[in-house]
């Protein structure tokens, strides 16, 4: 959801302009030499690698690259000749996957609900069975030999390629894209070649690269066990186990086949990984190496620094212990370099409740994220003074008293809790880690605080997994969660905003009870102008990076705004939300 | 069929572990059906071909009768079948020994590399592959992720039996301290553990890798640095549970394919396993042995796809209400 | 006056299960409702109320148990899950901006799919499109442009013209804004509001807001767990709910009269 607003926020990017990533790169040159080996080797070298001579088991030399075998034929020769069988099956057995594979993988989106879960069902049974298996079975049917072996490692390869295709096409079948396509009664012969087809070809590609690559060495190793390609032919497998057989009189034999069938399959993984890498956004864009995730005081002249950390400690030793919140100068930058945060100033007070109020993209949830010392990846932070709870957060804390001091509700609870582990295990895990709470006392403390929060039946639910309860439900656990350890502050990131309206207002009251219980103070982040208005005794109003206003709840009540932003947020909500 | 087992809504593990055991039946029907058929299916009159190019008519009867051929096809079958829930699975053509014999005195062999091989590989994965994820999130440490991408698709390509090759080069020839082949004794599964779990170790690290870096970015791993506990008991308690589903699901082709390298690797050490004695059976063409192995490494294969799906289910509470999206 | 005009959608006791046995849910319960010709009707409705179960019913996503459905003079059948022949009849703009549209295909593919879904021709149906993209407040010059160059607001906008291109005598809208930013909401709204007007579209408003339904509907019908708890005016609903459930939403909705959050300052 979040990632989603961000991309939202930045339309105009770009695409980044295509360089050939090096992975891809490699791929694509070694790939390019096996095959150049594969078509003029047998040209070349076919004299001296087939022909029988009287140097026997010769050694490595510079005649002999990689010496001779019992025959006298020339070892090196022998592995370049034999690419071109190699890579000729390898390519047919291919084929055979992904043209049958993709055929019925796609298919089934033409047959009715019931033959394609028949189909869908019965291709999962054989995905079960180990490739080489069924290839053994193909060639106890049909005997030994090269052509059998790639028809029978193609066809082993096929139902994998049916659930891949299956698997990328369902997600989808299920957009709105193709839903509304099929509303237009486009065709689904169209219907598949315009939308579907075109949207999984990437992965398509590059799961066929790596098929090459499992391919190819399953095909030698049919002929390394004798039921692919007979003597007198021979490709890299059965090479390879005629050299095992040697193994004491000349170790050496293995090494010209071993590197081809090692170099091609390189060659065809690292296209596929290559053209993996270059389609994800996210590896794509990152060239120059930056550490982020990191929060650092502010590079400011010495005397300015001097004040600045004179200012902190005030806040941190502050008698009445009113401050609870400092930051001042906070700035948080993207790894591209794009200020995303541009040094903003603001305080909270002991009991205070401040709404940070702006759009997707305004960083507001960066600014809470690094006030907790929680700097997402991806950012780097700086700060001339950023106090929370009353910890100067740019000196070293004590995991243990941010920990207790400081507490999180963030905004989807279905994401925001492990989905493996139950309940009870996440929300007391700052209890026993930093309290030294026994887990049954945790576990007790925690049902009186689902009792204060009205959550129905506690035993039960806190031995419950996530996706078996409610939004609203996960939310209130997760409030309950903050109150096992008496919080000083907690910052709360649009928690309600995932919620439906009837169950936020109840989950908002019980946050506010139990903050007012807790004396905590509480940073409440959101795009809703109503809910702030409606909760906080400040609001901060924040643009682009900027907190362009600051504002009573009262001034906001009674639409005292000076900023235009402010204004136009203002218009905005009294037209969608009737404010 | 589904729908009649949803009634059990009790418990979802009974649910659950009642339609695996539904999969079960049907992969071993299956199973069944195309051992029957390979020798149905193969070109021309089955009989002849088996008896081989030089055999006399006389021969060729014999074998007919041996397989059943002479009788409808139902017939053989039903014999087939009642022939393997009574244990008589006939005998070797070659050498007239119990077939099901052959396969118990061979079972264990292959057994214990290939599971093995899969426990090895599992585990050095999730080490392997944690740990890069760890040290390399968020640009940290990019010599690392250079090397780790460049060194485990390197490694990665390297087919089993190129392993073995230079495995035993280096330990049974050049250095002397491993067995080259057979099973004599306990150094004896070192070699083979090794080259068939070794690079699997690499391509299932990578998928590691890859799915605890997709964890890290989760918001529930965001929650859990939140509560401020070490960096390890993040990793072990918090990303590891589901890491272990997604890795499982996308790997279990890997496992279920390091079975069918079982049977390749025991080439490269004359191991007595079940690899070597279809391999031998196919050249020979010796059916009932073909149709006896093949039918037990399948119900081995299945078995252990099986046991990933349980193993899955226990790490992901949410697959056993849901199921898989297409079952 | 728009009584007079001739009914386009027809619903009457309108069933929906899913599932069977314990796991049943019943997403629509009897549930009845008309539109007429150049009408407005605001479906409204929290998660699970059903309001989008109605729409994939009438779309023919999903099928339905018992009662009637006639969608612009084509009667549903029951159990039938599979969209009118008539492309004209019905068509949809969908809720989430980043499915809505295909990531390889420009917008004036997109578009000229909708006038032609046989051969998609956007040489030959570049003028219409441009037209549609003009009328949806977007430069001509969008027609090559991929999604990805678009933002949230941008492709909802594109959704509309493509709903809207061909004509349809029924257009569902189903949650088309929530999915954006406020001051984006705002803008998407009173765009189609203004097309609302000019086209007299017969249309069907689905949100989980009483207060967006109100700016593109004629009436509003409020559902809760699959049941209709109230029908009626926009304006008079909104501002005088009759039904307990509705005035609940109402109250909960941040900002409303009705919704107070501090106890503390009730009293002020």
């Amino acid at each position: 959801m979040t990632m989603a607003n961000e991309a939202q926020a930045a339309p105009t990017q770009k695409k980044q302009k295509r360089r050939l990533h090096p992975i891809l790169l490699a791929g694509l040159i070694i790939m390019t030499v096996v095959v150049l080996i594969g078509i003029f080797a047998p040209m070349w070298f076919s004299e001296s690698a087939n022909v029988q001579s009287n140097d026997r088991r010769m050694p490595i030399s510079a005649d002999h690259p990689l010496g001779t075998d019992e025959f006298g034929r020339d070892l090196f020769s022998r592995a370049l000749v034999a690419t071109r069988l190699t890579l000729l099956l390898t390519v047919a057995a291919s084929a055979i996957s992904v043209v049958i594979g993709v055929t019925i993988g796609t298919l089934v989106w033409f047959m009715p609900p019931r033959v394609r879960q028949l189909i869908v069902g019965a291709n999962s049974v054989a995905v079960a069975f180990p490739n080489l298996v069924i290839a053994l079975i193909i060639a106890a049917i049909l005997g030994p030999g090269a052509w059998t072996a790639a028809f029978a490692v193609g066809i082993a390869s096929v139902p994998a390629f049916v659930r891949l295709t299956v698997n990328m096409s369902s997600p989808i079948m299920a957009r709105d894209y193709v839903t509304t396509a099929h509303l237009l009664r486009v065709s689904k012969y169209k219907l598949i070649g315009r939308h579907v087809l075109p949207n999984m070809a990437e992965p398509l590609l590059i799961l066929t690269a790596s098929n090459f690559a499992v391919t190819l060495v399953e095909l030698s190793g049919l002929s390394f066990i004798g039921l692919g390609v007979q003597s007198p032919d021979y490709d890299y497998g059965l090479l390879l186990s005629d050299a095992l057989t040697m193994i004491y009189a000349q170790p050496t034999q293995v090494i010209g086949p071993a590197v081809m069938i090692v170099l091609a399959g390189l060659g065809a993984m690292l296209i596929g990984d290559g053209l993996a890498a270059s389609s994800n956004p996210r590896t794509r864009g990152q060239r120059r190496a930056m550490r982020t995730g990191t929060l650092r005081p502010a590079p400011a002249a010495a005397n300015e620094q001097a004040k600045e950390q004179e200012a902190a400690r005030e806040a941190a030793e502050d008698p009445e212990d009113e401050i609870d919140v400092r930051v001042r100068d906070l700035r948080v930058t993207a790894a591209n370099g794009t200020e995303l945060v541009k040094g903003i100033d603001f305080d909270v007070r002991r009991r205070e409740i401040v709404g940070l109020v702006g759009e997707s993209g305004s960083g507001k949830s960066l600014t809470a994220m690094t006030l907790c010392g929680l700097t997402p990846e991806g950012v780097t932070a700086t700060a001339g003074t950023l106090v929370a709870a009353g910890h100067n957060m740019l000196e070293p804390v004590s995991s243990r008293e941010l920990a207790q001091d400081i507490a999180l509700v963030y905004q989807d609870p279905m994401s925001t809790f492990n989905p493996a582990l139950k309940l009870n295990t996440q929300l007391t895990e700052v209890a026993r880690t930093h309290l030294g709470m026994r887990p049954s006392r945790a576990r007790r403390k925690l049902i009186e605080r689902f009792e204060q929060l009205k959550i129905t039946s506690p035993e039960h639910r806190i031995g419950q997994h996530p996706h078996e309860l409610s939004g609203g439900m996960l939310q209130r656990a997760m409030i309950a969660s903050s109150l096992l350890a008496e919080a000083k502050l907690i910052v709360a990131d649009e928690p309600t905003t995932a919620l439906d309206v009837t169950v936020q207002a109840e989950v908002l009251r019980q946050f506010v009870s139990a903050t007012q219980e807790l004396d905590a103070s509480v940073l409440f982040i959101s795009h809703d102008l109503g809910v702030v208005e409606a909760l906080c005794d400040r609001v901060l109003v924040m643009y682009r990076g900027e907190i362009v206003e600051e504002l009573t709840a009262e001034q906001l009540g009674s639409r005292r705004v000076e900023h235009p932003y402010t204004r136009k947020l203002l218009d905005a909500a009294e037209y969608v939300e009737a404010l | 069929m589904v729908e009649k087992l949803q009634g059990l809504k009790g418990s979802p593990w009974l649910y659950f572990l009642s339609q695996k055991l539904l999969e079960l039946i049907v992969a071993f029907v299956v199973l069944v059906a195309i051992t029957f058929l390979i020798v149905l299916l193969i070109p021309g009159d089955p009989a002849r071909v088996i008896a081989g190019p030089d055999a006399s008519q006389e021969h060729i009867e014999f074998t007919r009768q041996r397989l059943d051929l002479d009788l409808p096809v139902w017939q053989q079958f039903w014999n087939y079948l009642s022939g393997i829930f009574t244990g008589d699975l006939g005998q070797s053509f070659r050498t007239n020994e119990e077939v099901w014999n052959i396969v118990a005195i061979r079972l264990p062999f292959t057994v214990t590399i290939a599971l093995g091989a899969i426990v090895v590989a599992f585990i050095g994965a999730i080490i392997l592959g944690m740990t890069v994820a760890g040290l390399t999130r968020g640009n940290r440490n990019r010599w690392l992720d250079v090397t780790f991408s460049w060194a485990s698709a390197t490694l990665q390509a390297f087919p089993t039996y190129v392993y073995g090759a230079i495995l035993v080069a280096i330990f049974a020839v050049a250095l002397g301290w491993l067995p080259a082949g057979g099973a004599s004794n306990v150094q004896s599964y070192i070699l083979p553990i090794a080259a068939l779990s070794f690079g699997a170790v690499f391509s299932v690290a990578r998928i590691v890798r890859r799915e605890t870096a997709n964890v890290l970015e989760m918001d529930y791993m965001r929650t859990a640095r939140g509560w401020r506990i070490s960096r390890l008991k993040q990793y072990v308690k918090y990303a590891l549970p589901n890491l272990m589903a997604s890795t499982l699901t996308l790997s279990g082709l890997i496992f279920a394919n390091m079975i069918g390298g079982a049977v390749v690797i025991e080439s490269v050490f004359a191991w007595p396993g079940l690899g070597n004695g279809v391999v031998g059976a196919i050249l020979d063409r010796d059916y009932p042995v073909i149709r006896g192995i093949i039918l037990t490494i399948g119900v081995f294969a299945i078995m252990t796809n099986t046991m990933i799906d349980i193993v899955l289910a226990a790490f992901d509470p949410r697959t056993l209400t849901a199921g898989k999206a297409f079952s | 006056m728009k009584q007079q005009s001739p009914l386009q959608l027809f619903v009457e006791d309108l069933d929906v299960t899913f599932g069977s046995g314990s796991t049943a849910t019943h997403a629509l319960k009897k549930l009845s409702l008309s539109l007429h010709h150049g009408e407005s009707l605001g479906l409204v409705g929290e998660s699970g109320s059903g309001k989008s179960t109605l729409a994939k019913v009438l779309t023919g996503i999903y099928g339905f148990d018992s009662g009637r459905a006639v969608v612009a003079g084509h009667e549903l059948t029951p159990g039938r899950r599979k969209p009118l022949k008539d492309r004209r009849a019905l068509q949809m703009i969908p809720q989430d901006p980043y499915s809505s549209l295909s990531p390889r295909r420009t917008a004036g593919q997109t578009i000229a799919e909708a006038l032609d879904p046989k051969g998609a021709d956007t040489k030959k149906h570049r003028a219409t499109v441009i037209e549609w993209l003009e009328r949806v407040e977007l430069p001509p010059e969008s027609a090559d442009k991929y999604p990805y160059e678009f933002s949230g607001g941008q492709r909802q906008r594109i959704a509309i013209a493509r709903a809207l291109c061909i004509n349809p005598k029924i257009i569902i809208a189903d949650e088309i804004t929530s999915a954006l930013d406020l001051s984006v909401q705002a803008e998407v709204l009173d765009l189609l509001g203004q097309l609302r007007r000019e086209l007299e579209l017969t249309m069907i408003f689905i949100s989980h807001n009483l207060a967006v339904v109100r700016h593109v509907s004629d009436r509003v019908a409020v559902l809760f767990h699959g049941e209709l708890m109230e029908e009626g005016d926009a304006e008079a609903v909104f501002r005088n709910p009759q039904a307990e459930y509705t005035r609940q939403l109402l109250n909960s909705v941040p900002g409303r009269p009705g919704f107070n959050l501090r106890p503390d300052r009730a009293a002020a």
